[in-house]
C-alpha cells in the first residue's frame, strides 16, 4: 500500500477580486414544485480518503438517488485532497461551470463568495416544508433540521446565512504507543496535557552508547508528531485563551501568546522531541514501526494508526508491536478541555435554472440519510451529522462491537469516533471569513518554519519570531484589506526610540523655526 | 615587411585557434568528467550531509514532475528529478516562475542551494534557489533490474534507472478483487489518477507507480499500463523514488522481446 505525499498541482492564479462576500445568494428561489419531467444532470465533487470504501458508498448513493429521482443524473467527480477542489472550485467559479453540489469546508465557501453570489444560501431550503430537510415532497427519509448536531450545522453558518450542511464530523486525537509510555516510567493520565507530553517526549530522546534510542533500541525515535500544524496553533490558542482572530475578520494571531508557544515547540523540535508531517511523514508511519510515541493526527485517519491497523504503509517487518491508546488532544486546562471540530461539509452553487439547484440541493440533502451517514462514518473514526444516524440502532450496534475485527470495527477507529461522541460540546470552529483560510494555513507554517529553523542550528528569539510575524502576515496577505490592516497594526514592528542624530536633527528643525516665529514677531513689532 | 606581418598574423590565429581548442577540450573533459564549481559538492558529499544541512549542488534535470502556484500565497513552485553523473537529485517544491519552469528542458544544467531533508525515505532538497549555468547531460537510464532486492539499490536513489523482463502479476484493491493495474494504491481513483501495478522478478513481487504529476492520462506510458495484462513480461524505465521503501516513478514500459 502506498499513501504517497501529495503533489500539490495546478492551480488557481485567479485573483477573486471585488467584496461581494456579505452578499447573500438571494438569486434562487424555491421553485413551488420541483419539475419531475425534465431530466438535469448534475455535477458532484466528492472528497475521499484515498478509500475505496468511500468511493463504493457515494456511488452506492448516487445510484439509490437516481433510482428515486430517475430524471436526475449524478456525475461525480472524484477528489482525494480539499485542497484541489478549493482550487479548481476558483477556477471555475470564473468560467461560470462550478459543480452543482461540492463536499468543501467553510472556509472555502468564504472565498468563493467573494466571487459573486456562487453558492447558494440554504435558508430557505433547510426549512422549506415541502422540499427542506425532511420535507413533505421528499422522496426519502432525511433528517429533520433539529435532527442535525446543533453545533455541526451552526458550523456552516456564517455572515447571517447557512452556506452548507455538515457532511461527516471528525476532531483530532491523540494516538499513543502506551507499551512504551509506561517503558519510560510513565501512566497515562486521564486527561492528557501539554506538560505531561513534552515531559515524556523529552524522556523518549534518551540514547545508548551506540547512537541507537534507549525507549525502542532503533536509530530513528521522533517522539511527538502531528500531522496538521494549523490544527496545533488553533487548538494551543484557543485552550490558552488567547486571540487567532475574530468573526470580522480581524487577525489577533501575532501575540505574546503565540510567540511563548512557538519558543517551547521550537525547544523540542531543537532535542528531537517534536517533528511535523510536512518536516518528517505521516505520524502513524513512524508509530507503526514504533519510532513514534505520540502521533495527533485526525480521527478520521484512525485506520492508520496501531499494530492491528487495516491500513498499513510500512513493511510488514517494519511493523512493531504495541499496545494503542487513543485520548483527546492534549490541554492546557485538564478541567475544560477543547478541540476542534472538521470534517467535510456539502454547499450547493447557484445556477440559472431554479429546477436544476432543487436538484442539487435533493441530492445533497440525500448525504444526510442514515443510509449514507452511518455507512460513511464506518470507514473512518468519523461520526454522523444527525442525532438520527448517530441514535439509531444500526449504529449503536456498530459502537458496540470496537475489537470485534480488524476491519470494520477495528477498535481504535471505533474509540476514535467515541471520542468525538463524548465530547462534541468541547469542539470549536474558528470564525469563518474571508481570509480566514490563509489565516489558518499561516498559523501552522509558523510552527513549521520555527521547528525546520531550529533543526537547522538557528536560534528562535525574539527577533527571529517578531520577522516571521512580519513575513507570515507578508506571505499570507494578512496585513491586507479590512481585516489585514488590523493585521498590519499587531505586527508592526516597534522601532524603538529615535536616533540620536534625528533628534539633533528634527531639535535644530523645531529651534529653526522658532527663531523664524520670533523674528517675524519681531518685525511686526518693530513696524 | 608585408610578409612578416602576415605571417606574425598566421601565428597568431593559429595559437588563437589552439587556445580555442584546448578551451573547448577542457571544458568537454570538464562536462565528462562534471567537475565541481567551487564551493560545490560532489554527490558523495552530498551523501554524506546530514539532514537538515544546507547543501550546494550543480545537476542536470531528467524530468520535470509538476509546477504549481498556491493560490494562498501566490508562491510559485516546481518539483524536479535532477541528476548528475554521480547521482540523483530529487529537488521538492523549487520556487520558481512558471516562464522559468519552461526554461528548465531536460538536461539543463542548475546550481542549486538549499536544505537537504529526508521525508519517507525520501532524500531530497528542499527550501532551495537556483540558478541555470551552462552545460547539458541527459543520463542514460542505469539498468537497475539485479539490485532489486538489494540493499544497494537505495544507493541509486532518484536515479533515472531501467528494469528488465518484470512481469506483471495481479494487484488487488481494497475489496481484494485483482486487476493488472489500480488507480490509486486501493483503486478508489478514476482515470487521471495515480496508476498502481505488480511486477516480479525471480519470485519476488515490486509495487510500481505511474505518478500522475510526471505523466498524466495523455502519456504513452499511462495509456502503456491501462493496457497491461497479468502475465506480460515488460521493460520499464523511471526515476528511483521512494516511499516507506522503493517505489519508482515509471516513465516508459514496452514489451519485452
Amino acid at each position: 500500500m502506498k499513501r504517497t505525499r501529495i503533489f500539490l498541482l495546478a492551480a488557481a492564479a485567479l485573483a477573486l477580486t471585488g467584496c461581494h462576500g456579505k452578499q447573500k445568494s438571494s438569486d434562487f428561489a424555491i421553485p413551488e414544485t420541483f419539475d419531475a419531467a425534465k431530466h438535469y444532470e448534475i455535477t458532484f465533487w466528492a472528497k475521499n480518503d484515498t478509500n475505496k470504501t468511500q468511493t463504493a458508498i457515494y456511488e452506492k448513493a448516487i445510484a439509490d438517488f437516481e433510482a428515486l429521482y430517475p430524471n436526475i443524473t449524478v456525475n461525480m467527480r472524484l477528489y482525494t485532497d480539499y485542497g484541489k477542489i478549493y482550487n479548481d472550485v476558483i477556477t471555475n467559479i470564473s468560467t461560470n461551470t462550478t459543480p452543482n453540489v461540492c463536499i468543501t469546508y467553510p472556509d472555502h465557501i468564504a472565498t468563493y463568495l467573494t466571487g459573486g453570489s456562487s453558492v447558494v444560501s440554504l435558508d430557505d431550503l433547510l426549512t422549506d416544508e415541502k422540499y427542506g430537510l425532511g420535507g413533505s415532497e421528499v422522496m426519502f427519509d432525511a433528517p429533520g433540521r433539529d435532527e442535525i448536531i446543533p453545533q455541526f450545522l451552526e458550523e456552516c453558518s456564517f455572515e447571517g446565512s447557512f452556506y452548507a450542511v455538515p457532511f461527516m464530523r471528525s476532531t483530532e486525537a491523540c494516538y499513543i504507543n502506551k507499551t512504551y509510555v509506561e517503558k519510560l516510567g510513565y501512566t497515562l493520565p486521564e486527561t492528557l496535557t501539554w506538560d505531561f507530553i513534552w515531559e515524556v517526549s523529552e524522556a523518549a530522546t534518551k540514547k545508548n552508547a551506540d547512537g541507537t534510542f534507549a525507549v525502542n533500541g532503533q536509530k530513528v525515535m521522533i517522539p511527538f508528531i502531528y500531522k496538521s500544524t494549523d490544527n496545533m496553533m488553533i487548538q494551543m490558542l484557543k485552550q490558552k485563551g488567547a486571540g487567532y482572530s475574530d468573526e470580522t475578520g480581524q487577525i489577533l494571531i501575532f501575540n505574546d501568546t503565540t510567540r511563548e508557544l512557538l519558543k517551547e515547540i521550537a525547544a523540542h523540535a531543537k532535542s528531537g522531541a517534536f517533528s511535523t508531517f510536512k518536516i518528517s511523514s505521516y505520524p502513524a508511519n513512524f508509530l507503526n514501526a514504533g519510532q513514534c510515541i505520540f502521533a495527533i493526527d485526525s480521527t478520521a485517519g484512525a485506520t492508520w494508526m496501531g499494530t492491528d491497523a487495516p491500513l498499513i504503509d510500512i513493511s510488514a517487518d517494519s511493523l512493531v508491536d504495541f499496545e494503542t491508546a487513543v485520548m483527546p488532544i492534549p490541554q492546557f486546562d485538564a478541567e475544560h478541555p477543547q478541540m476542534i471540530s472538521q470534517g467535510p461539509s456539502v454547499c450547493v452553487f447557484q445556477k440559472s435554472d431554479p429546477q436544476e439547484v432543487l436538484a442539487s440541493w435533493l441530492f445533497a440533502q440525500y448525504l444526510l440519510t442514515d443510509e449514507v451517514q452511518i455507512a460513511y462514518s464506518q470507514t473512518e473514526g468519523y461520526v454522523p451529522v444527525t442525532s438520527k444516524a448517530q441514535n439509531s440502532a444500526q449504529y449503536r450496534e456498530y459502537l458496540s462491537k470496537a475489537g470485534e475485527d480488524n476491519r470494520l470495527h477495528y477498535d481504535v477507529k471505533i474509540k476514535a469516533a467515541q471520542l468525538l461522541l463524548a465530547n462534541t460540546d468541547h469542539t470549536f470552529v474558528t470564525p469563518v471569513f474571508n481570509g480566514s483560510a490563509s489565516l489558518r494555513n499561516a498559523a501552522g507554517q509558523m510552527i513549521e518554519d520555527v521547528t525546520k529553523s531550529v533543526r537547522r542550528k538557528k536560534e528562535i528569539n525574539d527577533a527571529y519570531i517578531e520577522k516571521l510575524y512580519q513575513d507570515t502576515a507578508a506571505l499570507y496577505h494578512l496585513d491586507q484589506g479590512a481585516a489585514g490592516a488590523e493585521a498590519g497594526a499587531s505586527v508592526q514592528k516597534d522601532l524603538g526610540p529615535l536616533p540620536r542624530t534625528a533628534v539633533i536633527l528634527l531639535s535644530a528643525l523645531g529651534a529653526a523655526w522658532i527663531w523664524i516665529a520670533a523674528y517675524i514677531i519681531f518685525k511686526r513689532i518693530s513696524h | 615587411m608585408k610578409k612578416l606581418t602576415a605571417l606574425l598574423l598566421s601565428l597568431s590565429l593559429v595559437m588563437v585557434s589552439g587556445a580555442a581548442v584546448m578551451a573547448e577540450t577542457e571544458e568537454e573533459t570538464a562536462a565528462q568528467e562534471d567537475v565541481k564549481s567551487e564551493g560545490v559538492m560532489t554527490h558523495d558529499e552530498y551523501m554524506e550531509a546530514a539532514v537538515d544541512d544546507e547543501v550546494v549542488i550543480e545537476t542536470y534535470v531528467q524530468a520535470k514532475q509538476s509546477w504549481w502556484e498556491d493560490s494562498e500565497t501566490g508562491a510559485q513552485q516546481a518539483s524536479i528529478y535532477t541528476q548528475d553523473k554521480d547521482g540523483g537529485y530529487f529537488i521538492y517544491n523549487l520556487p520558481c516562475s512558471e516562464k522559468e519552469y519552461e526554461k528548465l528542458e531536460v538536461g539543463t544544467k542548475i546550481k542549486v542551494t538549499g536544505y537537504k531533508s529526508e521525508w519517507s525515505g525520501e532524500v531530497e532538497i528542499v527550501d532551495a534557489t537556483y540558478e541555470i549555468e551552462d552545460g547539458e547531460y541527459i543520463a542514460e537510464p542505469l539498468d537497475v533490474t539485479e539490485l532489486l532486492g538489494k540493499d544497494e539499490l537505495i544507493d541509486h536513489q532518484n536515479e533515472f534507472v531501467s528494469f528488465q523482463g518484470m512481469t506483471v502479476e495481479p494487484i488487488k484493491d481494497a475489496d481484494g478483487n485483482e486487476a493488472a493495474f489500480l488507480y490509486n494504491w486501493d483503486g478508489s481513483g478514476e482515470d487521471g489518477n495515480d496508476l498502481y501495478f505488480n511486477v516480479s522478478l525471480n519470485g519476488e513481487t515490486y509495487n510500481f507507480t505511474v505518478e500522475s504529476y510526471l505523466c498524466d492520462n495523455t502519456t504513452d506510458v499511462y495509456a502503456a499500463v491501462k493496457e497491461l495484462q497479468v502475465g506480460d513480461v515488460i521493460n520499464l524505465e523511471g526515476f528511483l523514488y521512494w516511499y516507506e521503501g522503493v517505489n519508482p516513478h515509471i516513465t516508459s514500459i514496452t514489451k519485452a522481446e
